[in-house]
This record gives C-alpha cells, sequence and structure tokens, in this order.
C-alpha cells in the first residue's frame, strides 16, 4: 500500500459519502422510487472498476450506484437521474436501478435479481471477436446464484472461455432471508466449482485483497483467458430499504461496524503505513461531502423531462 | 440484398440465402443458437458455419435465456446478433431477457444504448406436433412496447424482412412459420422490405381480409372460391405486426366498408383484437357491417390427427367470415 491508494480511498469517500445523502434525499422526497444503497461495501466498487477503462463493460443489480460512481459516471448525473430529471444518465427514465453510462462502459443496472449476467457474457463476446483485450464484469449479490440464468451463465462462459468477470457482493442474505434459508451450499465459488473457472474468496471490505485478486483475474482474461468468479464477502449494514437513513447512519456508527469498515480499515492501514496523515481523514471526508453537495445542487437544477420524451425512445 | 440470388428458391432458402448474404457484407452479424452450424433442424443456418466458421455461427446449449441474454449484451457492445429460438413455444424461456431487458434498454438508458439483435423463430401447427411445439405466440411479443414483431409469409418475405430486421438498430423478433418453409417460390426481384410496411397481395373491392403468415395463403385461397361467387376480396398481408401499418387497412376498408382478420393464433387475445380495435377507432364510419376474427379456438393444440386438423383455421373459415359481413 502506498500513496497510490489516495486515489482509491476518495474514490470510496465519494461513495459513502455520496449514499449518505442519497438516504437524506430520498427520505426528503426528492429521490424517488426503490433505492437500494451501496454505502459498506465500496471497497468493491473501488478495487474492481478502479482497475478497469471505459472500453470494458460492466454491468451491475439493483445495488449500483457505487459500481456506477466508481467506473467513472459523474456523481451530479447520477443523482439527477435518482431524482427522476432531464440531466441524469438516462434522461430520468430509468432510476436507481436502471443507471447506464455508456461514454464509461457501465452498460447497466438491472432490477431483476442476476438478469444481466448472460448480457455480460454477450459484451465479453463482442470484445473478443473485435480482437481487443477488453473484458467485461457483472456485479451480483449471492441472491443471484440460486436462478437458473446464473447457472446457464456459468455453463457459457466457461463453455465459451469468455473474458468475463463475475464478481458476487455475498453478505449472507437475500433480502430479509439468509443465505442458509436459500441453499444448502454456503459458498457461491463451491456453487460454481463443477464448471472448473477460475474462483476465489476475499474480504470484500479490505481494498487491498479485493484488488489484488481482481487484479490476477483481469491480467489473465486479458491475456486470453476464461471467465473467473470473485467472491467478496461483505457484511450488510441495516437498512437494505432506505425507507430509513437514520437506520442507516446508526448501522454505521455502531462499534462492531467501525471494526469491518472497508474505509476505516483502509485509512487505518494508511495511518500505520505512513502514506495519510492524522488530519487526511477528515479532510478527504469534507471534500467527498462538498462534491456531493455540488452534486446536489447541479441535480436539482435540473429539470424533469418533457412529456414527449418517453414516446421518442421506444425505438431507436 | 443485392447479389441475392433468389430465383426458384424456398421460404427456408430464402431465409439462408438473406443470412449469408449479410453475414458477408458485415462481419458484425453472427448467429446464435441450438444446432445452427448444423444447418438447424430444417436447414435455415445450411452453410453457414462452413462460410463463416466457428466464432461466427455458434451452437448453444439449450439454454434459451441465456443465449437470448448474451445476443442483447453483445448487440450492446457493437455485434448484430441473428439467435434461433427452435420453436416459438420455448420463447417462454426468454422472456425476461428479451422483455425486461432488450425490449427496454434503449427506452432504460434515455437512448445511450441500442440492441440491434434478431431472434428468429418460428411457430405453426399442422405436423402433430402437440400443444408445446406447435403454438402461434406473436400477440405476447406485440405486447411489449420496444420490440418490433415481423411474420413473413412468402420467400420474398422471408428474405426482405429478415434483411430489414437485421439493419435495424431495435430487437425485433422475426417469426416463421414451419409449414410455409418448403413452399416454392420464384423471387424476380430481391428487395429489402422496410418494417412497417403492409402489402395488398390481391385487389378487391367487397371486403378486406387482413390475415397473418399461413393465414394469407389461406385467405388467397378463399378468395379465389369467393371470386367464382361474385365477392372480390382484397387481401393484405401486414408483414410487420408492430409497428403496424394501420393506414394500408384503414385506406383499403375506406373503399370496402368490411374487414376480416385472420390469423392461426388463439382468437381470443391475438392480434386481430388489437388490429380490429384498432380499426374501428381509426374508421368507424366507414364500416358497414362488424369486423370478422378468425383465429383457433381457445383450447391447446390437441395431438390426434383429426382434432388437430378441425382446430386449425384455413380457406374455409375464412371464406365463411367474408360471408358472414356480406
Amino acid at each position: 500500500m502506498t500513496e497510490g491508494d489516495l486515489g482509491p480511498l476518495r474514490s470510496m469517500w465519494r461513495i459513502r459519502a455520496f449514499e449518505e445523502r442519497v438516504g437524506q434525499l430520498t427520505r426528503a422526497n426528492e429521490v424517488h422510487g426503490l433505492v437500494h444503497l451501496s454505502a459498506g461495501q465500496e471497497a468493491v466498487a473501488v478495487g474492481v472498476c478502479g482497475q478497469l477503462r471505459d472500453d470494458d463493460a460492466v454491468y451491475s443489480g439493483h445495488r449500483a450506484h457505487g459500481h456506477a460512481i466508481a467506473k467513472g459516471a459523474p456523481l451530479a448525473r447520477v443523482l439527477a437521474e435518482l431524482m427522476g430529471r432531464d440531466g441524469g444518465l438516462c434522461r430520468g427514465l430509468g432510476g436507481s436501478m436502471h443507471l447506464v453510462d455508456v461514454e464509461h462502459g457501465f452498460l447497466g443496472a438491472t432490477g431483476v435479481v442476476g438478469g444481466n449476467v448472460p448480457l455480460a457474457l454477450g459484451s465479453a463476446l463482442a470484445g473478443r471477436l473485435a480482437g481487443g483485450d477488453q473484458v467485461a464484469v457483472v456485479f451480483f449479490g449471492d441472491g443471484a446464484v440460486q436462478g437458473g440464468i446464473f447457472v446457464e451463465s456459468v455453463n457459457l462462459a466457461t463453455l465459451w472461455s469468455l473474458p468475463v468477470i463475475l464478481v458476487c457482493e455475498n453478505n449472507g442474505f437475500a433480502e430479509f432471508t439468509p443465505r442458509s434459508a436459500h441453499t444448502n451450499v454456503e459458498r457461491v465459488s463451491d456453487v460454481v466449482a463443477p464448471y472448473g473457472l477460475e474462483r476465489e474468496t476475499v474480504d470484500g471490505n479490505d481494498l487491498g485483497a479485493v484488488r489484488e485478486a481482481f487484479a490476477r483475474f483481469l491480467a489473465a482474461a486479458r491475456a486470453g483467458g476464461g471467465p473467473a468468479l470473485l467472491e467478496c464477502l461483505t457484511h450488510r449494514l441495516r437498512g437494505h430499504y432506505e425507507g430509513d437513513p437514520q437506520l442507516y447512519r446508526e448501522a454505521l456508527a455502531a462499534e462492531e461496524w467501525q471494526a469491518l469498515d472497508p474505509i476505516l480499515r483502509l485509512q487505518r492501514l494508511g495511518l500505520a503505513q505512513g502514506w495519510l496523515d492524522e488530519d487526511e481523514p477528515a479532510r478527504l471526508e469534507q471534500e467527498a461531502r462538498d462534491e456531493v453537495e455540488e452534486a446536489v445542487r447541479l441535480a436539482r437544477e435540473s429539470p424533469f423531462p418533457d412529456a414527449s420524451l418517453a414516446a421518442e425512445l421506444v425505438y431507436a | 440484398m443485392p447479389g441475392a440470388d433468389l430465383t426458384e428458391t424456398t421460404y427456408l432458402r430464402a431465409i439462408t440465402t438473406t443470412l449469408a448474404e449479410a453475414m458477408r457484407v458485415d462481419p458484425r452479424v453472427l448467429v446464435l443458437g441450438e444446432d445452427v452450424a448444423e444447418g438447424g433442424p430444417w436447414g435455415a443456418t445450411a452453410g453457414l458455419a462452413e462460410e463463416f466458421g466457428a466464432e461466427r455461427v455458434r451452437n448453444t446449449p439449450i439454454s434459451e435465456a441465456a443465449i437470448c441474454g448474451i445476443a442483447v449484451g453483445a448487440a450492446q457492445s457493437g455485434l448484430r446478433p441473428v439467435v434461433e429460438i427452435m420453436f416459438v413455444d420455448f420463447v417462454t424461456l426468454a422472456l425476461d431477457q428479451l422483455v425486461n431487458q432488450a425490449a427496454k434498454a434503449h427506452f432504460m438508458s434515455g437512448g445511450q444504448l441500442r440492441v440491434p439483435m434478431v431472434l428468429r423463430t418460428q411457430g405453426g401447427a399442422g405436423q402433430r406436433g402437440g400443444a408445446q411445439h406447435s403454438q402461434s405466440l406473436e400477440a405476447w411479443l406485440t405486447h411489449v412496447p420496444g420490440l418490433k414483431v415481423v411474420m413473413p409469409s412468402t420467400a420474398a418475405d422471408a428474405a426482405g424482412l429478415l434483411a430489414g430486421a437485421i439493419a435495424d438498430d431495435n430487437p425485433v423478433v422475426y417469426v416463421e412459420n414451419k409449414t410455409l418453409y418448403f413452399r416454392s417460390e420464384d423471387v424476380q426481384e430481391a428487395r429489402r422490405v422496410q418494417l412497417g410496411r403492409a402489402q395488398v397481395v390481391r385487389s378487391g373491392r367487397d371486403v378486406t381480409v387482413v390475415a397473418l403468415s399461413r393465414l394469407v395463403h389461406e385467405s388467397l385461397a378463399a378468395a379465389e372460391e369467393l371470386a367464382a361467387e361474385g365477392i372480390e376480396v382484397e387481401v393484405i398481408d401486414p408483414r410487420t405486426l408492430v409497428p403496424l401499418d394501420l393506414d394500408a387497412i384503414v385506406d383499403s376498408v375506406a373503399r370496402t366498408h368490411r374487414l376480416v382478420v385472420a390469423h392461426e393464433a388463439v382468437e381470443h387475445g391475438g392480434v386481430g383484437a388489437e388490429i380490429a380495435a384498432e380499426v374501428q377507432a381509426a374508421a368507424f364510419d366507414e364500416l358497414d357491417a362488424p369486423i370478422a376474427r378468425v383465429g383457433a379456438p381457445f383450447t391447446p393444440i390437441p395431438f390426434s390427427p383429426p382434432l388437430e386438423d378441425a382446430y386449425l383455421p384455413g380457406r374455409d373459415d375464412v371464406a365463411a367470415a367474408v360471408r358472414s359481413l356480406l
């Protein structure tokens, strides 16, 4: 770990500050609909997306804000989308679960659990046929693994040796029930074992561990290797839905969480290793919150789209 | 399309020829499906693997959902996939990918994404395939904003609509009919058919019959029979179900004042219901009689040959519908 980690730390703070603010804005009815925050899971988003290029396709599930931001989506445009404004990434037509930023290679979040895992295979195939070294990445939770589409996709990804990296954020819960209520197979890595793809399970709250493992998978995929699965063990904060951001904040403040928090862990490491000064954590946090506040201002200025927009965008 | 030799062809060979031509011209076109490298169960993709190789003509396992999803992602990332789903009855397995992903990507992304894919499939009864291998399910797909749906009835249109579908930047469902595959036809001029354009296949002054797929031919046969009775039927093949060429139909009804809509699909909830509703809304004052529909009864398709034969809509049903309006 070096001064190079200030970048990732900054990215993680941006996501954290953004998600906390979105929680408040949802409560205030400025952000609408079904919103799933990824506060606490920043190490996976940054550890993975921070190593990708714009021409690497990334797909994600309903908890996608962090992934989109880490892939390069501008904060103001993400927030405007959550607010349903014309200045949003998707001109207000998608919302929180359907973020898309083609310019930065974020080809989409989906609200159908596991629904876009095969899309990542398709993008990987396109990259391969184009003769380049682009890879595709898809994020999903452990709940997606029990769906048929997941197994179909793993089979095809390995059969065709596609450069796709499957990143599972396993927080042990699918909506309200624990994994053990969904399946007898505890580890996601074990579900895919028969297909023979490269796989590894890491501590998803340890940026270094995520980054190091993903770097290896990424290099192999770019070199023509086949698919891989990175299982990131994470921990879910209370507040699957954002009905009460206060619950979320309390959870973030709890002592038990402090030991797990990926941002706090990275900062403790930075202080110990000397690449982070005592006053920097507070400064980084404030800079992130300032940047988010600017995004709020810009998003609020964006108008709602004209009602005629819907009919215009049914077909290309 | 220029260069496509369709003289003395069949509906099926027209598809193969068009696919090959499209793949020669555009390296982004690829074919995916079960057994496509071997030509497929009827030979629709015969010769393609030999000419274009395994990277562009890909056999898949029996995984309709993943196959369709891969096509969506590939299309979003710059390719122009043509996916084959062997029987339209199995589109059920791919519906999440088709309906929730493909159809909505352009819209939900605010116009950033395009999904230029074609999903080729076939339906139709009459070959004793039973209820799960014989359906006509196009009505479901016309109910999904974002999809386009085409149904060719002739070899010329099979070629033209497929070329049009491949060139279209939207997800297009291309529905063939298995009983039409081996119809011989001499296509004088191979032309790309613009999606959304109906064709008047027979002119007539007394009754308009809008027919889909196999029923186009049944309607023409009925028209011959009725002509001997002095009844002149105008037969229109919409060719594209969505977007529908309503103007062409209304134009015709403005002259004949009577309309029959005929399809092999179950009459209840079929495309005929939508066409009838749209025509009465647009041209109520032109109608001198209620709109009649011809479609299959509200039962699954029976296996037993005499029962399947009784089930299938045909020329007699169309003729009876026409007479009922006069």
